[in-house]
C-alpha cells in the first residue's frame, strides 16, 4: 500500500526537473558516480608506477625548460619525448603548475628519477584530473539513454578496470585520450560529423596510435559527410580538409618552423622496436611465434637441421634480426598491411552504408585489427577498443555476451603489469567487482533476463573457468613445479589464452560489421 | 503450550525459507556481492597508505603491537604469553587484550613464520619493517575482515531483512554504510589494528539476537569479549535486553542459567590454558587491565578529558578514586537504557540500547582511546537505516575526532577519500531511506545549526593541518576539535536515549505479545 504513495512525490519531482533541464538528474547521477570514482583513484596514490611516471615526469620537465626546438632532440634521460606534439603541449601546460608545486619535478638535470611525495601527488592528481574529458564524454554519449543503461555504460568506462590498472596503477593518460575518442564518436553519432572529424584530428595529434582507425573515419566521413552532389560535396571536403589540415598545422607548424619535423617523426615512429613488446600482447603474433616454435621442434626431431634464432622473444630482448626458425620474418610493413587488409571489410561497409549507428562499432573493430596483427603492440592498446565498445554493448543480448568475455579477456591480459604482490590483490578484486557487476548490471537492464543468461555456451563457460585455471597455474603450482625456471612460461600462458579470446572477438565483431545492413 | 511450539517450529521454518529465499534472491545477493567487493577494494587500497609508527623507533606503534604479539606468541610457550619474563619483556608491548587476540595473533604469526620468518623470529624481529612483511601483515587484517566482519553482516542483512523491517531496496545503502564505514576501514587497515574481529563478533551477536536464537548470540558476545575488553561497552545492552527477554518466559530461572552456562563455558574455554592457577588468570587480568595508563589518553572527546579543561580530575582525585567514579558514572549513565530493556526487551530498542550503553562507556569509563568511539559507531551504522541522519553526523564527528591521530600516521590522503567516498555512497540517488519533513521553523534552525558545524569543522581541518599551535598552548587545536566532537557526541547520546525511551513505551505490549 505504501509504495504508489512513496513514488508519487519522486515521480512530480521527476516532471519539474525536466521543465527545468531534461539532463539536469543525469549530470547530477554522473557527477555523482565519477566521484565515489575519483576518490577511490585517490586511494590508489601510493601503489605501484611503472617506468612510465618516469617517462611523463620527464616530458614535465624536458618541456618546461627547453625551448619548443629542443623537445624531440633532447636525450637527456632515456625516456625521449615520443608522443606528437599536442601531448607535448599537455606536458608544457601540466608543468605550469607542476613548478609552482614543487620546481625540482620540471627540473631537466635534479629531477631524474625523482621520486618525492610531490611529484607522485601531483602526477597521479593531473591523471585523475584529465579524466574529465572521459566523464564529459560518456556523460554526451548516455544523456539520451534509459536510466538502467546508462548506469551500466558509466560502470563499464568509468569504473572500468582496465583503465583504473593502466591509468592509476601503473600510470598512462588513456582515460583522457579515450575521452577525446568518445567525444568524436558522440559527434558521429549525432550526425555532427565536423566536429566529430575535428576531435578526431585533435586525438590523433595527441597519440598517433589512435591513427589506426583513420582509414575507417576517413570512408566515413568522405561518404556520410561530403554528401548532397558534387558540388556541395566537394565543399564539404574541403572544408573537413581546412579543419583537419588546420589542426595539423597548429600541432606540428611550430616544429616545421624550427626545421624538426623529421626529428619528430623519428620519435615517432620507432620501427626499430620489434614485433612484439617484452611481455607478448594477446595478439595473433602470438600463434605465429607459437607455429614457429613447434615447426622448429617438430623438424630437428626429424633430422632436419634448423638454425636457431638469433635473437629470441622469451628474453625479453628483442633487436632487429629475425627471430623466427622456419617461418618467415615479419617486417612492418607487413604488419601494416594485414591490418589495412583486415580492416578493409569495414571500409567497404562504410563506403557502402555510412551509417551512424555502426560507426562505434567499426572504429573499435579497426582497434582491434590494430592490436591483433600490428607492429609492436602493448597489452594496454586492448583498452582502445574495449572502451568504445562499451557504448554499445548495452544494445543486445549478443553484445552483452560478447563484451563480458572481452571485457575479461582484455582486463585479465593487463594483470602481467601489475607484477608485484601488494597490488595482487588490487587487480583481482578490480576483476572480480567488474564481473559481478557486468553480471547484474546485464541482467538488470533487460536484454538477458530470458535468453538463457549472459554465458549461455557451454565452451564459454569451460574457457572463463580456464581463465582460473590459468591463473591459480601462474601463482601457485608454477613455482612449486618449477620453482624459479622458466619464468615467462606464466605470462606466456596469459598472452596465448587471452589471444583466444581476442581472436574470438575479432570474429565476431567481423560477423557482426559483415551482416549489418 | 504445544500450540505454540508447532506455531514457533513453524515460525522458525518460515524464517529459514525468507532467509534462504534472501541469499539466493538477487534483491540482497547482487546488492551484497558488489557492494562487499568495493569494500574490499577500498580496504586493500587503503592498506597501500602507511600504518600507525612506521619508521618510527625505538616503540614504533599499534602495527609493531600486533607483530610483536604474533613473535610473542609463535616463539614462547602459552602460559609466558601474559608473563614478564627475559624472554618477553612486557613494557615493550606486552599483551594487552585477553586470550582470543592472543591465539589469533599466534595463527596469524603462523602464517606469517611460514612465509616470511624472518619477520616473527624472537629477538631479532624487534620494529621489523619490510615491504613482505608489511604486506603479510595487512593481509592478515584483510582476511579477518573478509571471514569475520563480512560473513556477520551478510548476517545481519538477512535477518534485517527477515523482520520484514521495510526499506527491501535500501538494502545496498544499508550494506554501504556498515562496510563503508571510514572510521573502521582507516583504524583497521590504515592505522592497523583487528578491531574487524571483535566488532566482526558483536555484528554476529546482534543478528542472531534479531533472530531469537539467544544461546548464539551470548556465545558470540562472549567470543568478541574475549577479543577485546573493550567490547563490554555493549554489555549492559546484551545483559539487559537477555534479561529482560528470560524474565518474559515461562520460566525465567531455566532461561537465565541457560544463558549462564553458554557465557561460562565459552569464558573457561578461552581461559583454559590459564585455568590452571589464580595466579595465571590475575596475571592476565592484569595485563587487561592498565590503570596505571590513566584516566584518557590523548585528546579523546569523551566527559572526562573534555571536563579537565575546567577540572584537573587527575589532580583532584587518586587513581583509586577516579576508578570509582569513573564506575560510577558509567553504571548510572546506562542504566535507564538498561531498565527500558529489562522492562519491555525488542529488537528495536536494543539497538539503540547498544548504541546508549556503548555511549555511556565511551563518555565516562576509565582509559578511552580515540579509537573507541569505533564502538558506539557500530551499532549508529546498523541503525543507519532508521537514523539516516543521526548515523551520518556521528560519523562526521567521529572521524573528525581521530583526524589528530590519522594525521600523525599520515593517513591523511585516505582520509579524505574515504570520506569522500563516505559522503557520496550516503547520498546515493535513490539510496538513503527518506526521513519525515520537520516543521518548517524548526528546519531552517537546524539546517543553520548543520551548515555552521560542517563548515567549522572543515576550517578546524584546515587549521588543524595548517597553523601551527600557539607556543604556550601546543595542544589548543586538539582541544577545540575534541570540545567540538564532545558537544556533538552527547548531543547523539541524548537524542538516542530519548528515542529508546520513545520507542519502548510505544510498544510494550506488542513486544509482550511476540515472546509469550
Amino acid at each position: 500500500m505504501k509504495h504508489p504513495n512513496q513514488e508519487k512525490p519522486q515521480k512530480s519531482i521527476e516532471k519539474r526537473t525536466h521543465l527545468q533541464n531534461p539532463h539536469r538528474h543525469v549530470i547530477k547521477d554522473l557527477v555523482w558516480f565519477s566521484l565515489i570514482a575519483t576518490f577511490f583513484k585517490l586511494l590508489l596514490i601510493p601503489a605501484y608506477h611503472s617506468t612510465d611516471f618516469e617517462v611523463h615526469r620527464n616530458w614535465l620537465a624536458l618541456t618546461h625548460t627547453l625551448p619548443l626546438s629542443q623537445w624531440y632532440t633532447d636525450e637527456t634521460s632515456p625516456w625521449t619525448l615520443d608522443y606528437p606534439p599536442f601531448f607535448a603541449y599537455f606536458e608544457r601546460f601540466l608543468a605550469l603548475f607542476a613548478s609552482l608545486v614543487d620546481p625540482t619535478i620540471t627540473d631537466l638535470y635534479n629531477g631524474l628519477n625523482y621520486k618525492a611525495p610531490s611529484v607522485i601527488i601531483f602526477q597521479r592528481l593531473s591523471v585523475i584530473a584529465s579524466d574529465t574529458t572521459l566523464i564529459y564524454s560518456v556523460y554526451k554519449l548516455t544523456k539520451n539513454m534509459e536510466q538502467k543503461k546508462r548506469f551500466l555504460i558509466w560502470i563499464l568506462v568509468v569504473w572500468s578496470p582496465g583503465l583504473l590498472i593502466v591509468d592509476h596503477v601503473h600510470f598512462q593518460y588513456n582515460g583522457f585520450l579515450l575521452g577525446i575518442l568518445l567525444i568524436s564518436l558522440g559527434a558521429l553519432q549525432n550526425g555532427n560529423d565536423l566536429f566529430g572529424g575535428f576531435v578526431f584530428a585533435v586525438l590523433l595529434c595527441f597519440k598517433h596510435l589512435f591513427a589506426v582507425a583513420g582509414p575507417v573515419y576517413f570512408v566515413y566521413l568522405f561518404r556520410h559527410y561530403c554528401r548532397g552532389g558534387i558540388v556541395k560535396g566537394f565543399g564539404k571536403l574541403v572544408t573537413m580538409g581546412t579543419v583537419v589540415v588546420g589542426v595539423f598545422m597548429a600541432a606540428y607548424g611550430p616544429f616545421a618552423y624550427y626545421g624538426q619535423i623529421q626529428e619528430v617523426l623519428r620519435r615517432m615512429f620507432p620501427f626499430g622496436r620489434g614485433l612484439c613488446h617484452a611481455y607478448w600482447a594477446p595478439n595473433f603474433w602470438v600463434f605465429y611465434i607459437l607455429a614457429d616454435k613447434a615447426l622448429a621442434s617438430v623438424l630437428s626431431k626429424l633430422g632436419f637441421h634448423i638454425q636457431p634464432p638469433t635473437a629470441s622473444f622469451t628474453g625479453g630482448l628483442v633487436g632487429d634480426s629475425s627471430p623466427f626458425a622456419i617461418l618467415p620474418t615479419i617486417t612492418p610493413s607487413v604488419t601494416f598491411a594485414i591490418v589495412l587488409l583486415a580492416i578493409s571489410p569495414c571500409l567497404v561497409k562504410a563506403w557502402r552504408n555510412p551509417d551512424p549507428k555502426m560507426i562505434v562499432r567499426q572504429v573499435a573493430y579497426a582497434y582491434m585489427c590494430g592490436f591483433l596483427f600490428g607492429w609492436h603492440v602493448h597489452e594496454k592498446a586492448s583498452l582502445h577498443f574495449l572502451i568504445p565498445l562499451a557504448v554499445v554493448a548495452v544494445e543486445s543480448i549478443e553484445d552483452a555476451r560478447h563484451y563480458f568475455i572481452l571485457s575479461i579477456v582484455s582486463v585479465y591480459s593487463l594483470f602481467p603489469l601489475l607484477y608485484e604482490a601488494q597490488e595482487y590483490p588490487i587487480k583481482v578484486t578490480l576483476l572480480l567487482l567488474h564481473v559481478a557487476l557486468m553480471w547484474f548490471g546485464f541482467s538488470e537492464s533487460g536484454p538477458v533476463s530470458n535468453n538463457g543468461g549472459l554465458v549461455n555456451r557451454w565452451i564459454v563457460k569451460m574457457y572463463l573457468v580456464g581463465f582460473v585455471v590459468v591463473e591459480a597455474w601462474g601463482q601457485f603450482l608454477h613455482p612449486l613445479v618449477f620453482g624459479d625456471r622458466l619464468p615467462f612460461l606464466p605470462l606466456m600462458m596469459i598472452s596465448c589464452y587471452c589471444a583466444l579470446g581476442m581472436m574470438y572477438s575479432w570474429i565476431w565483431q567481423l560477423r557482426c560489421i559483415v551482416r549489418s545492413p | 503450550m504445544k500450540k505454540s511450539r508447532v506455531t514457533k517450529v513453524v515460525k522458525v521454518e518460515i524464517n529459514n525459507i525468507n532467509a534462504r529465499r534472501w541469499l539466493t534472491h538477487t534483491s540482497i545477493s547482487a546488492p551484497f556481492i558488489c557492494v562487499s567487493l568495493f569494500a574490499i577494494l577500498v580496504r586493500v587500497a587503503v592498506s597501500l597508505h602507511p600504518y600507525s609508527g612506521a619508521g618510527d623507533p625505538p616503540k614504533y606503534g599499534d602495527f609493531e603491537a600486533q607483530r610483536h604479539w604474533m613473535e610473542i606468541t609463535t616463539n614462547l610457550p602459552v602460559k609466558e604469553w601474559y608473563q614478564n619474563t627475559t624472554k618477553n619483556d612486557l613494557r615493550y608491548w606486552g599483551l594487552d587484550y585477553p586470550p582470543l587476540t592472543a591465539y589469533q595473533s599466534y595463527v596469524h604469526g603462523l602464517v606469517l613464520k611460514f612465509f616470511h620468518p624472518e619477520s616473527v623470529s624472537l629477538y631479532t624481529s624487534l620494529g621489523h619493517e619490510s615491504y613482505f612483511g608489511k604486506l603479510l601483515m595487512r593481509w592478515t587484517v584483510l582476511s579477518s575482515d573478509l571471514l569475520i566482519f563480512f560473513p556477520a553482516v551478510l548476517w545481519l542483512i538477512v535477518a534485517f531483512a527477515d523482520q520484514s523491517r521495510g526499506h527491501k531496496s535500501k538494502t545496498a545503502w544499508h550494506v554501504a554504510m556498515i562496510l563503508l564505514n571510514p572510521c573502521l576501514i582507516l583504524i583497521d587497515h590504515g592505522h592497523f589494528q583487528f578491531n574487524c574481529i571483535s566488532l566482526g563478533l558483536t555484528v554476529g551477536a546482534i543478528a542472531t539476537v534479531l533472530c531469537d536464537k539467544d544461546l548464539v548470540a551470548s556465545f558470540l558476545f562472549s567470543l568478541a569479549l574475549n577479543h577485546k575488553q573493550m567490547s563490554a561497552y555493549y554489555a549492559p545492552a546484551f545483559f539487559s535486553y537477555l534479561l529482560g527477554k528470560c524474565l518474559k518466559r515461562r520460566n525465567p530461572f531455566l532461561e537465565v542459567s541457560k544463558l549462564g552456562v553458554i557465557v561460562i563455558g565459552t569464558f573457561a574455554l578461552v581461559w583454559w590454558p590459564y585455568l590452571r592457577s589464580r595466579v595465571a588468570v590475575l596475571e592476565v587480568l592484569s595485563r587487561l587491565a592498565p590503570f596505571e595508563r590513566g584516566l584518557y589518553e590523548d585528546y579523546v572527546a569523551n566527559f572526562w578529558c573534555t571536563t579537565s579543561v575546567l577540572i584537573k580530575w587527575k589532580l583532584l582525585f587518586t587513581t583509586q578514586s577516579l576508578k570509582l567514579l569513573c564506575l560510577f558514572m558509567t553504571v548510572c549513565s546506562c542504566l535507564p537504557s538498561m531498565f527500558l530493556q529489562i522492562r519491555a526487551p525488542s529488537t528495536r530498542t536494543f539497538l539503540y540500547g547498544l548504541l546508549n550503553s556503548a555511549f555511556s562507556f565511551y563518555f565516562f569509563s576509565f582509559q578511552v582511546h580515540e579509537k573507541s568511539v569505533l564502538l558506539p559507531l557500530l551499532p549508529a551504522s546498523v541503525l543507519a537505516i532508521e537514523e539516516p541522519f543521526i548515523f551520518q553526523w556521528f560519523t562526521h564527528f567521529a572521524l573528525l575526532s581521530m583526524f589528530p591521530l590519522l594525521c600523525r600516521d599520515k593517513l591523511l590522503l585516505p582520509y579524505i577519500a574515504l570520506y569522500g567516498i563516505f559522503i557520496f555512497i550516503y547520498y546515493a540517488p535513490n539510496g538513503k531511506p527518506d526521513t519525515p519533513n520537520p516543521p518548517r521553523s524548526w528546519s531552517r534552525v537546524t539546517s543553520f545549526y548543520v551548515v555552521f558545524l560542517l563548515f567549522l569543522s572543515f576550517v578546524l581541518h584546515i587549521i588543524y593541518l595548517a597553523v601551527d599551535p600557539p607556543k604556550k598552548y601546543p595542544f589548543l587545536f586538539e582541544a577545540i576539535i575534541m570540545l567540538l566532537c564532545f558537544s556533538q557526541f552527547a548531543l547523539v547520546a541524548v537524542y538516542t536515549n530519548w528515542k529508546q525511551w520513545i520507542l519502548s513505551r510505544k510498544s510494550p505490549v506488542g513486544s509482550e505479545k511476540k515472546l509469550a
